[in-house]
């Protein structure tokens, strides 16, 4: 694990002098919570010029809410976000909570899991299926981007080079109607095998289905479906009829692959289960605020 | 580089280290403290949780620069004089240390949990220590040391 080639640490203190730094060399690779790219320094997998270190932005860490929304700073790590942001994002807090360990949610970061994305990332399903939108800057200057079009292909996203992420923007939910739920093979410290995320809201459906394809995707054919077929505003049970029928949609939707995890035949039939039962908790989630309102 | 930080409540400073290094070398091998383990620098196992400005982490992921000018606090630093701490002498009186790899970092998460949840259920001390693997004990001689801990502070 001892030096051989050199590596610059850059440490700057405010978002400004890392935009600046990472303008004067593109190349240089931005170090949050480490927890990925730690790994690859540790095992030589990586010798980037320069590493930019983001843990000293106190922007970066912060977050707040307004109008609906709240703007997550890119390097609050989970465990912050699971205690803080539970109540207003709890479709981005429940997969939070499946993230790693104790330990690895201390440090990691959802600007971490974007810089990375990896179609097994916990966060994208969630963000997908919410509506979010990356917020990315440069000495250029900053922009969103919409989640749908963040992820390009197998770990790569649509930042440019001399570009940082430096929130996402979340709907925040009046209605807690989200739901986040993973295959893995135990309970803690799993990859996914493949995942899902729902967020129903006011007669919009947004889902996601992740490590089920070359990126975190939307099933636009399975959210058209619920939209127009759920009964809103009303507390009524979903027939077994419906469920199915959206569990069919999504498995549709699936572009897997066979690896070591699981082969392409087990997501896509996992996934029909994940959304079925997503569907059910968070209808579920519905009924009681129609209730609630009554 | 050099890297400036307090461990275990001193000021320390370790030359010449690598800008990828990580924070466990430079406790280990920099600054002699051996107590974090260093079993598989990939998160996976736990060995080497200290607490980085009191929040528990992975050394190995840790690069050393990133705790410039910040507090870390490492097993060594638990025991307060002679005394062990509480989770450390439950570890012993319970059998929870075979061969004592895993050990340092399951007292450093232990610890965490005993802070913030007094008196944990099994299922929260499961889950508090789910980033902590032992190959040796089969975790139960593990459970019954956290409860005795929380029983003792
Ligand atoms: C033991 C273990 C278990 C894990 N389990 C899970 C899991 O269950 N689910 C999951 O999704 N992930 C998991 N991961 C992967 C990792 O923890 C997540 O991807 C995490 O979100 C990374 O965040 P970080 O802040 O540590 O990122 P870093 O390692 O610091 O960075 C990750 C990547 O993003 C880039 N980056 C970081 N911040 C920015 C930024 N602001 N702008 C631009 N680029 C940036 C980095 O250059 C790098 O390419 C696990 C990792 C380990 C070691
Ligand atoms: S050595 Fe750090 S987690 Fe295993
Ligand atoms: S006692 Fe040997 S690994 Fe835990």
């Amino acid at each position: 694990m001892q030096g051989s080639d050199a590596v610059e640490l850059v440490r700057p203190d405010t978002l400004e002098e890392a935009l600046a730094a990472k303008a004067e060399r593109p190349g240089a690779v931005p170090l949050a919570g480490g927890t990925d790219v730690m790994v690859e320094l540790n095992y030589d997998h990586r010798r980037p010029e320069a590493l930019v270190d983001l843990t000293r932005i106190a922007e970066l860490a912060t977050w707040s809410a307004s109008g609906g929304h709240v703007r997550l700073g890119a390097g609050v790590p989970y465990t912050r976000l699971i205690d803080e942001l539970g109540d207003t994002l709890p479709g981005l807090a429940m997969a939070s909570r499946t993230v790693g360990s104790p330990q690895i949610r201390n440090r990691g970061t959802v600007g971490g899991n974007l810089g990375a994305a990896s179609p097994a990332g916990d966060t994208h399903p969630v963000l997908l299926a919410a509506g979010a939108e990356i917020e990315v800057a440069s000495v250029r200057g900053a922009r969103r981007i919409p989640a749908d079009t963040f992820y390009t292909g197998v770990k790569r996203n649509a930042l440019a080079p001399d570009e940082l992420i430096t929130a996402v923007h979340v709907p925040s939910a009046a209605v807690p109607a989200e739901q986040f739920s993973k295959v893995g093979t135990r309970n803690a410290m799993v990859i996914a095998v493949c995942s899902f995320a729902l967020v129903l809201r006011d007669g919009h459906v947004g889902a996601a289905i992740g490590s089920a394809a070359p990126t975190p995707r939307r099933v636009p054919d399975a959210e058209a479906f619920l939209a127009a077929e759920l009964p809103w505003g009303t507390d009524a049970p979903l027939p077994d009829s419906l469920k199915r029928r959206f569990g069919e949609l999504v498995a549709a939707a699936t572009e897997p692959i066979d690896d070591v995890r699981g082969t392409a035949e087990y997501r896509t039939h996992a996934l029909g289960v994940l959304a079925r039962r997503t569907l059910t908790w968070a209808w579920d989630d519905h009924r009681g605020s129609v209730r609630a309102c009554a | 580089m050099r890297v400036n930080l307090t461990v275990n409540g001193e000021r320390r400073r370790a030359d010449d280290v690598w800008e990828g290094e990580s924070l466990l070398y430079v406790l280990r091998e920099r600054l002699g403290l051996p107590g974090s383990k260093n079993a598989c620098e990939q998160g996976e196992c736990g060995s080497c949780t200290v607490y980085l400005d009191d929040v528990p982490a992975c050394a190995c992921l840790v690069a050393a620069g990133q705790a410039e000018g910040r507090e870390v606090r490492t097993v060594e630093g638990l025991a307060d004089g002679d005394a062990l701490d509480p989770v450390q002498q439950s570890f012993v009186d319970a059998g929870a240390v075979q061969c004592g790899f895993c050990t340092p970092g399951l007292v450093v998460a232990a610890h965490d949990l005993l802070r913030r949840e007094p008196d944990p259920s099994d299922e929260e001390i499961r889950e508090a220590l789910a980033g902590n693997l032992c190959r040796c004990t089969g975790y139960e001689k593990i459970l019954d040391a956290v409860h005795s801990a929380a029983g003792a502070r």
